[in-house]
This record gives structure tokens, sequence and C-alpha cells, in this order.
């Protein structure tokens, strides 16, 4: 089963490198990441896909958990998200086939973007199964190249990784600035 | 006021009670080498081999329960490192290497002596830093040793570049650390804490399995007392020996490959296992799948990672051993387990450890038995990997924490000579037994001049059988006895330790051994013993590998020996 871990590193050389090193010395693969700042200046947000069962995946984020640079980090397979994924896809293209191109496009509201003699690019967002739907859809007119972003994630509502679950009770408050006492994440 | 680098670094180190530096020097470290005569209060310790300078510092580490500090040039310097960290990594204990490297404006050109060592050692260290800033030494120095320390201890890497050193900032040395990614959970969680109480008062055959993390957290005396109140059997892994007295009538000795058959036993009819500062290591468990079938697991551990990492659990604990036995110690109940413990003595009797059988030549067994004996058990036992070290461990009994440093976890050839240096400097009072096989002495024995020079009294016990003897065992048994590659032809070890300026017997019979050992331990200084023992003993009981605990080889017995009247 794919999961969605969240992370929020310190933004310094080599977080990425840490992170991705022990996939790789753990023996885990990952699926998508997609890196970039956060609502804090000092951190970057982190959103892993990784596929597996859940104890190796829980594994995998205790082990993540450990490397100093890593303030938090947050399984939100099971929790309530929004997830989207962004693709810019290059299709071929003829004067005949433009036009059906433009038409599935515009049913999966995704847009053009680029349009050349032979090829039109077109720009998605939406959760995985939205663009793969799309690509599918195009391969039969030819993809010439692909660039995904890889999935992004935001929890539902007041839940964010920088409140715990049980601060989310408290109702009202601001969260906690990282300076201060936060809570660990595993309670056992 | 304004300091350099080097003197930033110094004195940062004195600030954290750093008293001994191991260390070799090269171009990258010049201008700290020069620093140092301003800090007398520094001892450096020049080792050959930077490998030698990873090991002591992790050996004097593991003794104080201070952090070790080594220190290496760059490029080969740091890379000799290596074997070193990733020791200490494995086996949790807490160094700080200082790296030489080349200087900033040429990093990253392939200079000469460049290597990044940073990226080498990021899946051997707990945390790493490259300091391209001067101003930003004195907070990685605070940084590195309170990671090296806090929670579960391991090895922190300093990269310092040349230029660093010698450019010049203002000095303030921090008193806290800020690091929010960095809080481990210390105290155990209370409802986890009493669901163990309870597991454990409902138990009818409970076993501790004890680990090194009981002496990281200085967590003896309450392993003592918990034990003793639920009457709980003791069994420890290889690293855990010595957190238990292995004279009390509740220990068991060691468990795993090598460990005693009545321990493993033991752990394999157990109904609950309580596993403290352990971490389920394949030497200790044999096949995962078949590890204490019946029991119920009760897991505590400082590192959350290792909780469900190898063997199911019931009861995780995550925290400091120590504060978590005390709060363990009020809830659980007075036991008995008369039964238990009474079947416990019965594999005891039926597969017992003391006799060592009559053979023609010089048993090794034996050796290790006669310098327990003389010591009277106190001394440090420094050992090797491989047969030596299981020898080590089975025949010589451990009654307090620290009383025998091994390579656990990385299971590093050529750690006992040098490690035995860091005990003796990090000790100098105790006795320091260094338990050498005649393969992984030669690994490092170049520290032989270190030991003259700085005036390290070591006894040097090599247990020489011409072979690389565990793998040799390995062959014996699971390869028909193609003995490929592990034959070894040797130096005469006494005279190689003469051509140092070391005293040195060998002993090749029985009656030798313990006069030999009598000199060595009268003799002031540095002494080796070259112990030719029986070439083709093989230790055991053995668990095969694949195989579960309670499905063990012992010794096939030619004929028996009186008992030694252990």
């Amino acid at each position: 089963m794919k999961h969605t871990l969240v992370a929020l590193v310190t933004d310094r050389p080599g977080v990425l490198n840490r992170m991705a090193s022990l996939f790789r010395r753990r023996n885990f693969n990952i699926d998508s990441i997609a890196v970039g700042h956060s609502e804090q200046p000092d951190l970057s947000r982190m959103t892993i896909v990784v596929d597996g069962d859940a104890a190796k995946v829980e594994q995998i984020r205790k082990q993540l958990d450990k490397v100093v640079d890593v303030v938090k980090i947050f399984d939100i397979t099971d929790d309530k998200t929004v997830a989207r994924e962004l693709a810019l896809i290059k299709v071929k293209s003829t004067a005949s086939t433009r036009s059906e191109i433009i038409q599935i496009v515009d049913i999966f509201r995704a847009s053009i973007i680029d349009v050349a003699s032979d090829s039109v690019t077109v720009e998605v967002t939406g959760d995985e199964d939205k663009v793969n739907s799309l690509l599918e859809l195009l391969r039969g007119f030819g993809i010439k190249e692909v660039a995904r972003t890889g999935r992004i994630a935001l929890t539902r509502g007041e839940i964010g990784p920088l409140l715990t679950r049980k601060d989310s009770k408290i109702p009202k408050q601001p969260p906690k600035p990282l300076s201060s006492e936060m809570e660990s994440p595993p309670n056992w | 006021m304004k300091k350099t680098g080097a003197q930033i670094l110094c004195e940062s180190l004195v600030k954290e009670g750093v008293e001994i530096i191991f260390g070799f020097p090269g171009g990258a470290l010049l201008p700290l080498y020069d620093t140092f005569s301003q800090y007398p209060q520094l001892r450096h310790i020049l080792v050959r081999h930077e490998q030698g300078a990873a090991h002591a510092a992790d050996g004097y580490a593991r003794v104080t329960g201070k952090v070790g500090v080594c220190l290496a040039t760059s490029g080969p310097g740091a890379t000799n490192l290596v074997t070193g960290i990733a020791n200490a990594y494995l086996d949790s204990s807490p160094l700080i290497a200082i790296t030489g490297q080349v200087a900033t404006p040429f990093i990253g050109k392939d200079a000469f002596q460049e290597i990044d060592i940073t990226g080498i050692t990021l899946p051997i260290t707990k945390h790493n830093y490259l300091v391209r800033d001067v101003r930003e030494l004195a907070r990685v120095v605070k940084e590195a040793f309170y990671i090296a320390q806090v929670g579960r201890p391991g090895p922190v890497l300093i990269d310092i570049p040349r230029d660093v050193f010698q450019v010049e900032a203002e000095f303030v040395y921090p008193n806290k650390v800020n690091l929010p990614g960095y809080r481990p959970v210390l105290q155990g969680h209370p409802s986890q804490i009493r669901r163990a109480a309870k597991l454990i008062n409902e138990a009818h055959c409970p076993v501790v399995i004890a680990g090194r993390g009981v002496i990281i957290s200085g967590a003896c005396a309450e392993l003592k007392e918990v034990a003793e109140k639920a009457q709980m059997p003791v069994v420890t892994t290889l690293l855990g020996i010595g957190c238990f007295p292995e004279t009390h009538v509740l220990s068991l000795g060691m468990l795993g490959m090598h460990g005693m058959a009545y321990a493993n036993l033991a752990v394999d009819a157990a109904d609950l296992v309580i596993a403290i500062g352990m971490r389920f290591d394949d030497r200790a468990t044999g096949k995962v799948s078949g590890f204490a079938p019946r029991a119920q697991v009760i897991h505590i551990d400082i590192d959350p990672a290792e909780i469900g990492k190898n063997v199911r659990v019931s009861v995780p604990i995550v925290g400091d051993v120590k504060s978590i036995l005390e709060v363990l110690n009020k809830q659980i109940n007075r036991s008995e387990h008369i039964d238990w413990l009474r079947q416990i003595e019965q594999w005891r009797h039926e597969h017992p450890l003391e006799d060592i059988w009559e053979g023609n030549g010089l048993l090794p067994q034996y050796v290790i038995r006669q310098i327990y004996e003389l010591t009277n058990g106190n001394a440090i036992v420094v050992t090797g990997v491989g047969q030596n070290q299981m020898w080590a461990a089975q025949h010589f009994f451990y009654n307090k924490p620290n009383s025998l440093v091994s390579s656990g976890g990385l299971g590093t050839m050529g750690f006992e000579l040098p490690g035995a240096v860091g005990v003796k400097v990090g000790c100098p009072g105790e006795v320091v037994w260094c338990i050498a096989g005649d393969g992984g002495f030669q690994m490092t024995m170049q520290e032989l001049a270190t030991i003259v020079q700085e005036d390290i009294a070591v006894k040097i016990a090599i247990i020489n059988n011409s072979y690389l003897g565990m793998v040799r065992q390995w062959q014996d048994l699971f390869y028909g006895r193609r003995y490929a590659g592990t034959k070894l032809w040797n130096p005469n070890f006494v005279k190689v330790a003469e051509a140092y300026g070391i005293s040195g017997l060998k002993v090749e019979k029985k009656e030798e051994v313990i006069p030999a050992i009598e000199k060595a331990m009268e003799h002031p200084g540095p002494f080796l013993i070259d112990f030719a023992v029986e070439p083709e003993e093989n230790v055991y009981p053995m668990v095969q590998p694949g195989a579960t605990l309670a499905e063990l080889l012992e010794t096939p017995k030619p004929q028996k020996a009186p008992s030694l009247g252990l």
C-alpha cells in the first residue's frame, strides 16, 4: 500500500541526501519525493510517497525521524488530506489531432501551455489517478516528454505537522513556536 | 576575545571536559597541531594508524562513559577512520571524530588529500558536519557532543577545512543547543510501564534479556533489583555482559549463536521476554521467526526505531532504561517462579559450560579460564573478533559493567589492541587484558609502538591457533573441511614484541600457562604472551545459522576431564 509521509526538515545543505541515502541503506523504495519551502522560513517540507506494509513504513518513518535535520515526520496516509501532483506532458500533434487533444485536455480541466507545429504541452494538476488517466488517453497520440512533481499533500482542517493530534483538540491554540518544547512524535 | 579556529576547537574541547585525543597529524591539521602546545590539558596520543585512533577513542568512551575523541587529517587519514567510526556506530559508542579537510576554496576540486568524508560517513554516524565558517565552529562542537551522548549514543564527525583553523572569530561557547529535530524520549510512557508490570506479574516463565543499553544508562543496580524482586533469570547479549553479575544465581550468561545452552533454552521456553537496552541482533536471536515462540515480548529501548524492527513486540517502552526500571520496580510484585528456576537449574546441570575437556594440546578455553582465576576476575578484558572473543565471553566471568569490551555489531577484527589502548588510558588503575586472535592481532599490531611510546601497560594474550579460527570452524562444520584462505603463517610474536621493546613469552604447554600469566601480571609494563593453542578447537555450544536458539550444537565430547571445580 502507498503511504504518504510528510517531513519538515531544516533548510541545510545535504538534508535531501541524508534522507535519500537512508532509503537506500534500509532497502526501501521511494515512489516520489517532493521538496520545497514550508510556512516556516528555516524549514523545508518534503512529501514522500513510499510503497510497503504498515510495519515497514513505520520502520522507515522512525529511521527518518532519527535524522537530526528532521524536525517532524508524519505518516498522513490515514488522515483526511488533500493531495495533488502536477505534470507537464508534451504530446505529438498534427493539425488533424490537435482539436481532439484540446477536447481531452478540457475534460480533465487541464490546460495547454505551449503549442508547436508538431506538439502541444499540457499542464495537469490533480491526484495521481487523474494524471495517470490523462496520460493514458494522450498516449495514443504519442508522448514526447513527461515531467511529474510527485505528490504534495496537506492534512485537512486544523491538524498539521507542527501540531500534534493532541494539540488539535485544544481549540484556537496557535501553533507552538519551534524553539519551545515540542511533543515528541511517537507516544508509545 | 578573538581566537583562531584551531584555538576555538581546543577551547571547545576543554569546555566539554575532553582530556585525551587519539590522533595522527597531517597537512590539513598542521594549524591545529601547532596550537596544541597552548593546551597542555589536552593529552594527545599518537597512534600508528588512524583506525587505531578511532578504536582507542571508542574503547576509552565505553569504559569511562565519556565521549572519546579521535583526530585524523584529510583524505586517507579520514578514510582510515571509517572502520572505527562504523564500529562505534553499531555498538552505540559516543565518539567525536574530527577530520581535517582541504581549505574551503579547494573543496570539490579533487585537491590533494581531498575526500568527501561527510558523504562517506553519512550512513555510519548519528550526524556529521562540514564546518565552512569559523563562526559556526563552537556551535557545531557543542551540538556534536550533545548528539553523541544524548539518547542512544553514537559517533559524530566534524570535518574542518584547513583555512577554518586559521581564520579568527569571536569565541563564545554556547551553553545550550538548539536542535528542534533531536529530542530523544527519555521518560517511559506510564501506561506502557503499567502494561509491562502486569505481564511480569502474570508470567510463569519470564526471562530478562539485557543489553548494553543497561550499562550505558547506568541501570545495572536497577536491573538487579527488578530481577531479584520478581526472581527472573537474566541473560545478556554479548555487549550486555557485565550489566548483571555473571556469578549471580539468576544469571544465565550470554545468549545467542555461542551463548550458554541453558540461556538459549530458557529464552526459547519463556512465556515472557523482557528485552532491555538490546536490539535483537541476528547473532542473539537465531532464526527470528522461531525466536521465543511462546513468549510475549516487552521491549525497553531508548531508540524508537529499534522497536519492532526485528522481533514482534507486545509492549514497547521507549525511553531511558534506568528511569523506566525505577518506575517498573515499584509496580511489580515479589514472585518466586520456583518451578521455572528449577527447570533452568536442570538445564544448567545437563548442559554445563564448566567442563573443559582434556585435549592433547593447550586449550584456549583453559587459557581464558586461568586469566580469570589469576586476576580474580578483576580485569577489563578487551577482545578481538572470532573464536578468541567467544571464548573470552564464555570462560571469563564478568561481574562488573564494562569489564568486557568487544566489537559486537560490526565484528571488527583488529579492534583488540587499539581498543585496549583506549581502555587502559581511560582506566589507568585497572588491569587490562587484551585477548587477541593471531589473525586480528596482525591487523593493528602496529599500535604496539603507541603502547611503548605512551607507556600503556596492557597485557596481551594471543590465542594463537595459526588459523582464522572462526572462519575455519565454519569451513569445518558447513564447508566440508575445505580450509580455504584460513591457514596462517605467523611471525614469531614474541620477537615482534621484543622488536618494539615489549617483553613476551611463548606458551605451548598447559603447565606453562599459570607461570606465564603470573609473570605478565608481575611485570610492570606491557607484556605479551603467545599461547600456541590447539589449532582445530571449535567454539561450542553453537546455534547454526538459520536455526532457532533451541537447536544448538554442543561439544562433540571425546573424553571428559574432571571438572575444574568451579
